[in-house]
């Protein structure tokens, strides 16, 4: 069995699964100190399923700690960058286009060195190991341990970043080093941001991984835990220790991929109605869509993968109004079981529309019972379009698709969407974000530029294929279950046609004993 | 005359940005590179072309490449100042102003780099009032004047000076190739061409445009009113349709990104369809009652056809085209240097692959928008 663990800004959900059935599962109020409120969740879990501690093979963990820790710019240690791409890249330096208060929280400085590669893997310039070894010593000098390395066109050929990595490890004591290529795309400054951004978490993370680890062994748990990346697959407690910053958004994702997994819907759309706004987004062979652009974090430029999500606001506690009729984006929030009129207030809610319609059955709808129903069938109308449109916004092609529908204000919506082929309700909604945590697999990527004068299409295709699988089944997948999920080619602009981008992602099944 | 700011140089980019119609690459970069320069105390001065001297020396300066690489393989820095200096060195004397050949896109900031690293003084106007794909769509080019001595200049400082060339298609081709050897990017100074042959065919006062552009677009938005209605304001342009974007299609054809889009009208245009062709640019804008068939061209190549989204009016560029978009296609008219006979022959409709379109041009306001 596995657990699968959500510790969101308010509550810390648990789920307890035997292959695709959930025995059970818990809440409680997030903590702190995290830990105690994951010990706390997972001693009520085993208590009301009364499955041994023994019985657990795995568990899984969603966390938004890493996010928070940059944006509240708190626990972050101070860090170098050491960029290979000399003589080009001069013109911007790294941490360009950040935050000033986040440069300094970090007290980012940075070295450049010669190095780097072009686009089809010829060397720039030849990597200078006296040049690394003088920056390390100044790096050591300054008395910082974490570094991020960020070498041109790293996607296309790791082998330097893996050198500097080897130099700074033999003149820095127990170095912590970011790669650049374990963590972004094609992109030079918005990679080597992310690599710099993990950097800074590493000994952050160290404490955390190490905080979960405890809270586990003190409830007897020995088996071995995961935590989740933003594209839906899983790393190893020992991997997040390297690269936290890989859990940026995974909340969304966790929600969507437990959507997928509670209605057996691969390819959709997932709306999920909070109490203030619902988040829209679209699932692609069981995975979230990419957001194809650059995506700020706490203020700095990233493009490593986050799910697509299209946010509006409509949610449970949205205020109506009449007259004209307004619904949204003001929102009672959480205080929504004080404050709408079903419950006992005096603010008109989504919520008391839904409930005067017929639609939901909740608090006291005698308090509703006032409304006219020409207004509220107005007001249901226009809640149905928004819906309707943000899920045509987010739509791939023209067509009906199906739509599961989670989280708490699920009951504004009716029977029937214009533009929906079927409509899912799964059981468990309200816990989706921790499912989709336990849903057991790993994942590779390969995003390289080919050169198809050198290396024709099909050819490139099949080795990035290849090395896809083999980072899957590094991961520790079972051999036969490793797929492949997605692949992009997108030609080079401005360019005779011979330079292709080739994106494969590959996921499998993880090994469990 | 003006010095570059900080704020100037915002909404220059916003303006480039349209004024890419859909392509032109992202002038992100180059915004924080000329950023970081000034930030260092390096100064841009923007002069009007008829303070120009007859007889002086001017270049054009801009970049070549795949725009994928570019954010990949940052430059040097000092590039913008190595093809002027070799442009110097072979002509045995010092250029007195750097020319924009390309105002949409990330080339509006790279002659700015370049007048901030040489202290040269950057002239208002351009050679395309536009982005295009290729250098020999370029107002001097059409006028005849020639595209050399030309140098193209990577990272490493290596150079390569092109001293005589048949015609600038030649050129565009040598160039291209000799760009991919050098890793997919490379800056180019092209032509020395003389002030006087500068005042008569540059397209004037497109830096002061875009800034305008981008001045306006800024105080929509804080102003939380259309941006699509200050840009035409600005441009003299006109909406040319408006709804949801359907359908786009896309293929590659010798290096280019071509492709087509269907946009599904909505509220004056219910019941009506616009099609949009596009190689990294937009190309064509056929309107019509039939989905399936191209109906009446509504725009076309030289004027620009400019996809903003319509509750944002961002500007949306070829490769973020998806289905589902709300979108506003707005038509700008180009240039008068570029709807003469022999412009067209160069930068219209059949140039780009569609010899059945003929170019009628979009109303001109006098005294506003591309001159």
């Amino acid at each position: 069995m596995r657990i699968g663990i959500d510790v969101g800004g308010t509550n810390t959900d648990a789920v307890l699964m035997d292959g695709r059935t959930v025995v059970g599962w818990a809440k409680s109020p997030t903590t702190l100190d995290v830990s105690s409120g994951i010990t706390g969740v997972l001693a009520k879990l085993l208590f009301e399923t009364g499955v041994a501690p023994s019985a657990i093979a795995a568990v899984m963990l969603g966390t938004t700690h890493f996010t928070n820790a940059v944006v509240e710019r708190r626990s972050l240690s101070r860090t170098a960058v050491v960029r290979v791409g000399l003589p080009a890249t001069g013109a911007l330096r790294p941490f360009v286009d950040w935050p000033k208060d986040l440069v300094e929280a970090i007290g980012g400085v940075s070295y450049l060195v010669h190095g780097g590669y072009e686009f089809d893997g010829r060397p720039i310039a030849a990597l200078d190991e006296a040049e690394v070894r003088a920056a390390a010593r100044q790096i050591r000098a300054a008395g910082i341990d974490c570094v991020a390395v960020s070498a041109v066109f790293s996607p296309v050929n790791t082998d330097q970043e893996i050198q500097v990595a080897a130099l700074l490890a033999d003149e820095i004591p127990g170095v912590r080093v970011s790669l650049s290529h374990e963590i972004g795309r094609i992109g030079l400054l918005e990679r080597e941001n992310a690599a710099a951004m993990n950097a800074c978490l590493v000994h952050l993370a160290e404490r955390i991984v190490n905080s979960f680890r405890r809270a586990l062994q003190e409830l007897g748990i020995s088996a071995p835990f995961f935590i989740s990346q933003n594209d839906g697959t899983l790393m190893s407690a020992e991997f997040v220790e390297k690269y936290p910053v890989l859990t940026f958004a995974s909340g969304p994702t966790n929600s969507m991929r437990g959507a997928a997994f509670l209605s057996g819907v691969k390819d959709g759309v997932v709306v999920d109605i909070g109490g203030t706004t619902s988040d829209v987004g679209v699932l692609v062979n069981g995975f979230p869509r990419d957001a194809s652009v650059a995506v700020r974090v706490g203020g700095v430029r990233t493009n490593f993968r986050m799910p697509d999500v299209f946010s509006f606001g409509l949610g449970g506690g949205s205020h109506v109004q009449s007259d004209p009729l307004q619904i949204g984006p003001r929102s009672v929030g959480y205080e929504i079981t004080r404050r709408a009129l079903v419950f006992g207030g005096s603010d008109l809610t989504a919520s008391d529309v839904a409930v005067a319609a017929g639609l939901a059955d909740i608090g006291d709808r005698s308090r509703v019972a006032h409304l006219d129903p020409a207004f509220v069938a107005a007001a249901v109308a226009r809640m149905t379009e928004m819906i309707e449109a943000s899920i045509d916004r987010m739509k791939s092609a023209a067509g009906d698709v199906p739509v599961i529908l989670v989280g708490g204000g699920t009951l504004l919506v009716g029977d029937r969407l214009n533009g929906v082929s079927e409509l899912h309700r799964p059981e468990h909604a309200a816990v989706a974000n921790a499912i989709g945590a336990a849903i057991a697999q790993v994942g590779g990527e390969v995003d390289r530029v080919f050169s198809l004068d050198a290396t024709p299409r099909a050819q490139a295709l099949v080795q990035a294929k290849e090395e896809a699988a083999q980072r899957v089944l590094r991961e520790g997948a079972l051999p036969e279950s490793v797929e492949i999920v997605e692949v992009e080619e997108i030609p080079l602009a401005y360019l005779p046609g011979n330079a292709v981008r080739i994106r494969v992602k590959a996921v499998g099944a993880l090994a469990l004993e | 005359m003006w010095q570059i700011t900080r704020e100037d140089l915002e909404s220059i980019a916003i303006g480039a940005g349209i004024l890419g119609t859909g392509g032109g690459g992202n002038p992100y970069l180059g915004k924080l590179t000329l950023l970081s320069l000034l930030e260092e105390g390096y100064q841009v001065e923007v002069v009007d072309l008829d303070t120009l001297a007859d007889d002086a020396l001017v270049t054009e300066v801009g970049m070549m490449g795949a725009p994928t690489v570019g954010v990949e393989k940052l430059p040097h820095g000092a590039e913008p100042r190595w093809a002027v200096e070799a442009l110097e060195g072979y002509m045995g004397r010092p250029l007195d102003a750097i020319l924009c050949a390309e105002i949409g896109g990330s080339n509006s900031i790279q002659p700015l780099v370049a007048g901030a690293l040489t202290g040269k003084p950057v002239l208002d106007g351009d050679s395309m009032g536009r982005a295009f794909p290729e250098l020999q769509m370029s107002t001097h080019c059409i006028a005849g004047v020639p595209p050399v001595p030309a140098v193209l200049v990577d990272e490493k400082n290596n150079r390569v000076i092109f001293s005589a060339i048949t015609d600038p298609s030649t050129l565009e081709r040598y160039a291209r190739d000799l760009c991919v050897l050098m890793g997919c990017t490379a800056e180019l100074a092209m032509g020395v061409m003389t002030g006087a042959q500068v005042k008569r065919s540059a397209v004037r006062h497109t830096l002061s445009l875009a800034r305008r552009l981008g001045d306006a677009v800024r105080a929509a938005r804080a102003a939380k009113e259309p941006m699509a209605d200050a840009v035409l304001a600005v441009t003299g342009g006109s909406e040319l349709f408006s709804g949801k974007l359907v359908d786009v299609q896309r293929r590659t054809v010798a290096g280019f990104a071509r492709g087509e889009l269907v946009v599904e009208g909505a509220g004056q245009y219910r019941r009506q369809w616009l099609q949009v062709a596009f190689q990294n640019e937009n190309l064509v804008a056929w309107a019509g009652d039939d989905r399936g068939q191209r109906g009446r061209v509504v725009c076309s190549v030289p004027d620009l056809i400019c996809i903003v989204e319509s509750e944002t009016g961002e500007p949306i560029t070829t490769e973020q085209l998806r289905y589902g978009l709300r979108v506003t296609v707005l038509g700008i008219p180009c240039s008068d240097k570029l709807r003469t006979p022999a412009a067209l022959a160069v930068v219209g409709p059949a140039a780009f692959g569609y010899p059945e379109v003929h170019f009628v041009p979009m109303p001109k306001v006098a005294g506003v928008g591309i001159e």
